[in-house]
């Protein structure tokens, strides 16, 4: 891929307005949710529980406020431009402090830019102004406000260009990027491509996972040596891979459209795909007063979806990507990373590596820290935590 | 059957009868459809192309005649029958010859006995009478008119114990069982079961070579190609198949509250029936007995049973069961086996591999047309391969 758009480059200001017959209909659709018989069992294993998808849908019916998201999203400079022939949508937030480090954060699935909007206050205006970031939040192709691509090709390889073209576009010569989940992905894709101005990087879903430790997973070699912490972790993926968690991974990445079709259709359908998650399902939606995530959190995310109508686009990344595990050294190509590298391991999300097997995957690691608080979504679960992570990772790069 | 009959086994005289309302609520969703974009491929390789999604919800709503379950249905016997706690339902056809072999044949998914309806006629009432079945064709629990199970473990071996209850209920001390698809797995079952009066079954479907193919023969050039195909599907195609494994109940809201996903999810099975059926919606040219009509029928089924999610629960069961009996060697089977290879069928598994699975099979044969869903597709030479399969058992030749 050699093209760089020469025109319609114009960075076109955007405010986010969902016509009101759109919202209506959202609304009688759920009032209308055509229900299933309870689960058989009396745990999440076949599936998210009836009770609690009908509380979250009954509550998205009836109190939830659409315009409540969209005003948050309309108090943030947000833009569109034209990369590589698709509109990209992004949110830009300059610093006070000029000469802050510029830094580009990719969300992932399914989350969207909903996932980053509480890490923009703290990594623009932190305490100490040599921390300070200008902070560029981008929507991925096929996700919320972003064009729908129209044909194949929209890999994460792709999507790591489009990204450099976007900064390059606004000014930046230098800067760093970060992600989680697909964010992940693209992030690690942007470091082994380089680009010129391309500072460094900091992920939150390591690619960590040894060659032979990949291999002992998937049945097709010899379990390893390893430490007590080694083993550990080689447990915990092997019970994970046995949970049934990615049964969704391999349907969305054979046969996007087929899961399409539910998802756009049902409003209850497409809750009931993000509850597969495990970063979703294990949120309380305010049934535990020391947990800050409410449902208003992740109905903004899911409504995004819903009144965008990328649900199905969205998926089609997994397609792009073809089935390649996001945790798998060998998969992601990180070995051939030659830009500084940051990892941080949240306490709380379902894949912690240990830090031998990081320091193993990624030859120019610069950073690596483990928190305790935090899951899968971190910016989005513990954004103070996340925003000091980001620094420190990038601090010896400024 | 006689009311002292009925009363003695608890085997009840049955007839749908659909609630307009629900048709409405049916046609009124269909017509609110919200589409995705559509796929990116010119094949079906990211799944049910949009186009022809949209033709068959066009035709649901502008042409199909939503009183055809009905009339099918309820123009044959059918009774339900509680067994293990479950209403079983089930059409029971007689042959006018008294003497004719009972014979139990199990849908699969996405089926239901909608897809068996084509055979019932030439297998009760064959030119020759020497050939003639008296036909037992239920719903799986779940599936379709049954009653939805609501405890776990209905997986296929407690179906196959159901069947063999079934047919002791109805009086046949001696009949035969055939299936593909989940009728294949519960057909095996049954097979390694040996139910007292079970003398023989026919299978179109290598179930275990989905497990694995390891201990088959690769070797000749046929061998090969069912290799391939067999990993084909496990590599691309068994999307729908892990999904429902693990959570069916996710996949299943979208199920119950989407007409279109329900169709689509039910369209998307393999790849020879996929561009049958949408052949038959987008150039209106329907490969055998697999017409818009009928399978219309069979989606239609789903929607107004709400079994969506109770039928992908079959496959969570499957699941359960195979973990559960993970380096157990099942039983042998120690009765006739037949096996008929469908060529559109999702691997042609060759006379070998039959022979390894089933030592015991007295009938092989590769079917000129037909795919997956081959009863469906074809019911008369579908009904052939049972009468050819079946032939010696009947005639007590066997070995």
């Amino acid at each position: 891929m050699s093209t760089t758009v020469e025109t319609a480059t114009a960075i076109r200001p955007f405010q986010a307005e969902i016509p009101q017959d759109e919202v209506d209909d959202l609304r009688r659709r759920l009032a209308a949710t055509r229900w299933p018989d309870k689960e058989t069992v009396s745990d999440a294993s076949q599936g998210v529980q009836l009770a609690k998808l009908k509380g979250l849908v009954d509550y998205w019916a009836t109190d939830y406020d659409w315009r409540r998201a969209e005003a948050k999203l309309n108090e943030l400079p947000q833009f569109v431009t034209e990369i590589d022939g698709l509109d990209i949508h992004f949110i830009h937030v300059r610093s006070s402090h000029e000469d802050a480090m510029p830094l580009i954060v990719t969300h992932g699935w399914p989350g969207s830019i909903f996932e980053l909007l509480k890490v923009i206050e703290p990594l623009t205006e932190p305490a100490s102004a040599g921390d300070a970031f200008h902070v560029v939040i981008p929507s991925l192709p096929g996700y919320g406000f972003s064009g729908r691509p129209d044909g194949p090709g929209w890999n994460p390889d792709r999507i790591a260009r489009a990204w450099d073209e976007l900064m390059k576009r606004l000014g930046y010569d230098e800067y760093v990027a970060q992600g989680g989940d697909w964010g992940a992905v693209i992030t690690e894709a942007m470091g082994r491509q380089a680009p010129s101005g391309l500072r460094g990087i900091h992920v939150n879903l390591p690619a960590s996972v040894p060659p032979d430790v990949e291999a002992a997973l998937n049945g097709t070699g010899p379990v390893p040596e390893m430490t007590d912490e080694e083993q550990a972790a080689f447990d915990g993926l092997a019970a994970a891979r046995k949970s049934g968690f990615f049964g969704y991974f391999i349907a969305l990445t054979s046969r996007p459209q087929d899961v399409g079709y539910g998802v756009t259709d049902s409003p209850a359908g497409l809750a009931a795909l993000f509850f597969w998650h495990p970063g979703f399902a294990t949120w309380s939606f305010g049934t535990d007063p020391k947990d800050p995530k409410s449902k208003d959190d992740v109905l903004d995310d899911i409504s995004l979806y819903w009144l965008t109508n990328t649900a199905a686009s969205s998926g089609r990344l997994y397609w792009e990507h073809g089935g390649a595990f996001p945790t798998s050294a060998t998969a992601l190509k990180v070995a051939e990373i030659t830009v500084p590298v940051g990892v941080t391991v949240f306490g709380e999300d379902g894949f912690r590596p240990p830090e031998s097997w990081t320091r193993r995957a990624y030859p120019t690691l610069t950073y690596v820290n483990r928190v305790d608080n935090g899951g899968h979504f971190a910016a989005w679960e513990q954004p103070q935590l996340f925003s000091e992570e980001v620094r420190a990772a990038f601090r010896s790069l400024r | 059957m006689s009311a002292t009959t009925e009363a003695a086994t608890g085997i009840r005289p049955f007839q749908i009868e659909i609630p307009e309302e629900r048709i409405d609520e049916l046609r009124r969703r269909i017509a609110a459809a919200q589409w995705p974009s559509g796929e990116l491929v010119g094949d079906r390789s990211q799944g049910v192309q949009l186009e022809a999604l949209q033709a068959l919800a066009h035709y649901w709503l502008g042409e199909y005649d939503f009183g055809r379950i009905e009339r099918r249905l309820n123009a044959l016997p059918q009774f339900t029958t509680e067994i293990d706690g479950v209403d079983v339902h089930f059409i029971h056809v007689r042959s006018k010859h008294e003497d004719a072999l009972p014979l139990i044949i199990t849908h699969g998914w996405p089926g239901s006995v909608i897809e068996l309806l084509g055979v019932i006629d030439p297998l009760t009432n064959p030119a020759d009478g020497e050939d003639a079945f008296h036909l037992v064709l239920p719903s799986l629990p779940g599936y379709g008119l049954s009653s939805q199970p609501t405890e776990i473990g209905w997986d296929t071996g407690r179906v196959a114990k159901a069947w063999a209850e079934l047919m002791r209920r109805l009086g046949y001390d001696h009949y035969v069982a055939q299936g593909g698809d989940q009728g294949a797995a519960v057909t095996d079952d049954m097979a390694r079961e040996g139910p007292e009066g079970l003398i023989g079954v026919h299978l179109n479907l290598l179930r275990s070579a989905l497990g694995s193919t390891a201990s088959l023969p690769a070797e000749s050039d046929q061998e090969r190609a069912a290799l391939e195909e067999v990993t084909t599907f496990k590599t691309s195609g068994f999307g729908y198949f892990l999904e429902q494994s693990t959570r069916p109940q996710t996949i299943g809201y979208a199920l119950l509250d989407s007409p279109i996903a329900l169709a689509g999810w039910i369209l998307d099975h393999d790849t020879d029936s996929y561009y049958k059926i949408a052949a038959a919606f987008v150039d209106g040219k329907p490969a055998g007995n697999l017409t818009r009509d009928n399978i219309l029928d069979n989606i239609t089924l789903y929607w107004v049973t709400r079994t969506g999610v109770s039928a992908a629960r079959s496959y969570w069961e499957g699941g359960r069961a195979a973990a559960q009996a993970a380096g157990k060697t099942p039983p042998p089977v120690t009765i006739p086996v037949g096996f008929t290879t469908f060529p559109g069928e999702i691997f042609r598994a060759p006379r070998s591999w039959a022979e390894k699975v089933y030592p015991t099979l007295v009938y092989f044969n590769e079917a000129s047309r037909g795919g997956h869903f081959a009863a469906w597709e074809e019911p008369e030479i579908f009904a052939e391969e049972l009468r050819a399969a079946f032939g010696s058992v009947r005639n007590g030749r066997s070995s």
